[in-house]
């Protein structure tokens, strides 16, 4: 430290307000007094009393420490500014920048200055730092802080002066003591210790009032009127929960650490601490609270979130047990066995039906053990052929292995169809191989080639069977065509033969008519008679060719059909007509009985009548009493019209039902049978009946008579 | 000429029946020409104007339709009714007889009585 020479404060300083104080202050005090001390406080008490300020420090720099020491103060404890030591180190410090600016500055003072809380016991509230500068030296010699709001009057700059002067007028002379010095260093020591702890640490009075806290509780704790609404409000807000956290502290368990939630000042956060507060002693100022905050937020988070992700892994735990036991059912629930095995062939899972082949229960024979161990050879190397890659490209491999029932001893190929399970990466995991049983599929093939041989063997007979029946048939053709040329050739032969027959018949039966009718005269008796046995026979043969005549045309096909639309009602009377002589010859009654609904049909007028007439002549020939019905009927939906002849005649024995429609046939054919005829008139009835797209039916009793029934389609009312 | 019986001209080449017919014919009061076969018939016609021709149509030479066809295209002897007689009964005998231009057709065997029956309901009609 230079030693400057001793020199009178300059009068041109001393300015209006007071100008007797200030003469006093220098001559009664400063002028006379070297202690360094003493002169800040006797500067610092004019101020309060001709100033007003009543809260100021002055403090002044150590060179040899290069700290800001504390030289005296007004209305701050005196161990506080004893203790005071600040490094000039930072010279960002408001109160650092203003010494080596040489300029006045304003600064917040208290809680939230930035600092450590050096400047705590200015209390809150702004200040100005007012650099004391020595006589023509351009380095401040120290800092006079002043509680912002007074006014920087006149006597203000002067004292700055004065005090600047005498500061380093008395560094000329000596320094600080020894001691001071130690304590001014230790305290520096502890200060850069505490803040230098990133928890913040506190120390508190009973009452929670704050006494030194470090630049990390300042944070939380301390804010200047400058900051931010938000910033102060939040400040405030921790400051109450500590309080409260502290009271409580104080009469629960005091050494135990409490959880406390602050809120972050610069971004509005929770912030969670653990809080250890522990009672300490302090004999010149009584009980304190020390208090270190460990910031466990990030812990709490960081414990949250694994609760939650072991929430999590719960929940996916027991989604994973759900799809397995369902993964599970459906697995069991299929009738294949399937296994999955893993990337080395081990089994990790089988259903229901693999178990039967492949695991044995413990109370298992030998046999039983054995055909397990065979199925798991098989198994095995079907999958160890898969693992190597045998399957080549695809995912799938197909094989047949031939397994057994180890309780039947019965051999059941399967086909195992196994599929690799890959991971996104491609990386083999498991291996599913169900084994689906061929016995079904084989058993199939079995009988679809045994039913395919029968098939064959049918076909072949088929074939076979249908040459032989070409060959039949096309025999038959022939035959046919042999047949039908035959009887073309008999219809012809009959045909000219009686035409032949005709002729000389014609001449036969015309001269004896012309005998008969006296052609030739008169003749007697027994000649009459004798032309007249030559007349019926002559009639009876023309008869007989007529009818043969018939039954060739039919055959042939050749019968002239004439179909027009009649009544049937109107055939009875003409039929009884034709037959009138016979009729009153016999001397029964034949009654017409005509369906009132007046059948129409469409057919051969002249050949429906050929047969009833037949019908009826026969009807006449073979009953001896009684009478005959002629009845017309048409049936209930009108599709076929009827007319029946009914007699009350011989009647027919059921055995004779068909033979009297077979030709030349009666029913008694010996020579010498009672009733004549040809034996061709039923014969031919039937015939038309076939050729008018109808048909006779007969119903009769032996002695009880008989009916004809022609039957043949009807028009349709209209 | 008036008083005289009608001129019937029987057309037959079987000599037994054509004479049978001509014989009861004059039994029966007509006056009888004969022809044996068509060209007969033809010239007959022509020559004698019969009032009604008996005519079978099974002829040797030119047979009963071919006559009758030429007759019916006559002037001079188209007016002569011409009664078809014939022995065969199958079918398509009556429709070609009617096609040729008889009048009338008659089966055989046919008695004289029942012939006559049919000439005098032609003459008459």
């Amino acid at each position: 430290m230079s030693s400057l020479p001793a020199r009178s404060v300059s009068r041109t300083a001393v300015a209006s307000v007071n100008r007797v104080a200030r003469l006093e202050l220098l001559e009664h005090f400063l002028a006379h007094n070297e202690d360094l001390v003493q002169c800040a406080h006797a500067g610092l008490d004019w101020l309060a009393r001709y100033a007003s300020v009543r809260r100021s420090m002055c403090l002044v720099v150590d060179s040899e420490s290069s700290t800001l020491v504390g030289a005296g103060g007004y209305g701050i404890p005196a161990d506080d500014v004893e203790l005071f030591s600040w490094p000039l180190a930072n010279k960002r410090d408001p109160v650092v920048a203003a010494l080596l600016s040489g300029e006045p500055a304003v600064f917040r003072a208290g809680r939230g200055n930035g600092r450590a809380s050096s400047l705590a016991s200015l209390g809150t509230g702004s200040f100005v730092a007012i650099p004391l500068k020595g006589a023509g030296a351009s380095q401040s010699v120290g800092v006079m802080l002043l509680r912002a709001g007074t006014p920087i009057t006149a006597d203000v700059h002067w004292l700055a002066s004065v005090l600047g002067q005498k500061i380093e007028q008395i560094r000329g002379r000596g320094s600080v003591s020894e001691e001071t010095r130690r304590l001014r260093r230790e305290r520096t020591l502890f200060y850069t210790i505490i803040n230098s702890v990133t928890d913040p640490i506190l120390l508190t009075d009973t009452e929670g009032r704050l006494i030194v806290a470090n630049a990390r509780a300042e944070k939380l704790f301390a804010a200047t009127e400058e900051e931010s609404e938000g910033r102060r409000r939040a400040v405030e807000l921790n400051n109450m929960l500590f309080s409260a956290a502290l009271s409580r502290t104080a009469v629960e368990t005091p050494s135990e650490a409490r959880e406390l939630l602050l809120v972050d000042p610069s971004d509005g956060s929770d912030l969670l601490f653990e809080v250890l507060s522990t009672l300490v002693e302090n004999p010149r100022e009584g009980t304190g609270i020390v208090s270190v905050l460990r910031n466990i937020t990030d812990l709490r988070r960081a414990t949250e979130q694994i609760e939650e992700n072991y929430q999590k892994l719960r929940v996916a735990e027991g989604a994973i047990r759900a799809e397995r036991d369902r993964l599970n059912l459906i697995i069991d629930s299929v009738a294949d066995p399937i296994i999955v095995t893993d990337q080395g062939g081990a089994t990790i899972l089988m259903n229901a039906p693999a178990e039967e082949l492949f695991t044995a229960p413990p109370e298992a024979g030998d046999g039983i053990l054995r055909g397990v161990q065979s199925n798991d050879a098989h198994f095995s190397s079907f999958i160890s052929g898969l693992l190597l890659g045998e399957s080549g490209p695809g995912q799938i491999r197909r094989g047949e292995i031939s397994l057994m029932n180890p309780h039947s001893g019965e051999l059941i190929p399967v086909e195992a169809i196994a599929g690799k399970v890959l991971t996104e990466t491609g990386e083999l995991t498991a291996v599913v191989t169900i084994l689906h049983d061929r016995r079904e599929a084989l058993e199939r093939a079995h009988l679809y080639e045994q039913l395919k041989t029968g098939a064959d063997e049918l076909q072949m007979r088929v074939q076979s069977a249908t040459a032989e029946l070409a060959t039949q048939n096309e025999l038959l053709r022939r035959q046919a065509i042999e047949l039908e040329q035959a009887s073309r050739l008999k219809s012809q032969f009959l045909a000219n033969m009686s035409h032949e027959f005709r002729t000389p018949l014609n001449a036969i039966l015309g001269y004896t008519h012309m005998l008969l009718h006296g052609v030739a005269g008169e003749l007697p008796l027994n000649v009459k008679r004798q032309l007249q046995r030559i007349d019926s026979n002559g009639r009876h043969l023309l008869t007989i060719i007529n009818e043969i005549l018939d039954i060739t045309r039919i055959e042939a096909g050749k019968m002239p059909m004439q179909i027009s639309e009649f009544e049937l009602n109107t055939l009875v009377p003409e039929v009884m007509a034709e037959l009138d002589p016979v009729i009153t010859r016999s001397r029964l009654g034949v009654v017409p009985t005509l369906s009132s609904r007046s059948p129409v049909v469409h057919s051969d007028r002249q050949k429906v009548k050929q047969i009833v007439v037949n019908l009826l002549s026969n009807a006449i020939k073979f009953t001896h009493q009684g009478g005959i019905e002629i009845a017309t009927t048409l049936d209930r939906e009108g599709r076929t019209a009827s007319i029946s002849v009914t007699d009350t005649g011989i009647g027919i024995a059921p055995e004779h039902h068909e033979k009297i429609f077979e030709d030349f046939r009666q029913v008694d054919d010996s020579p010498s049978r009672q009733y004549g005829g040809t034996g061709l008139g039923l014969s031919i009835c039937r015939r038309l009946a076939h050729a008018l797209g109808g048909r006779i039916t007969l119903q009769s009793t032996v002695g009880k008579g008989s009916t004809f029934t022609l039957t043949i389609p009807a028009d349709t009312p209209r | 000429m008036t008083d005289q019986p009608p001129l019937i001209l029987v057309v037959d080449d079987y000599q037994d029946a054509r004479e049978m017919y001509a014989e009861y014919l004059q039994f029966s009061g007509f006056r009888v020409a004969e022809a044996r076969n068509g060209n007969e018939a033809v010239d007959q016609a022509f020559a004698l104007k019969p009032d009604l021709i008996l005519m079978d149509l099974s002829l040797p030479g030119m047979d009963g339709w071919e006559a009758t066809r030429r007759l019916k295209a006559d002037e001079s002897t188209r007016h002569i009714p011409i009664v078809a007689l014939t022995g065969h009964a199958l079918a398509g005998a009556s429709d070609g007889a009617k096609k040729a231009g008889c009048d009338s057709f008659v089966t055989k065997p046919c008695l004289p009585d029942d012939l006559v029956v049919e000439v005098r309901r032609m003459l008459n009609r």
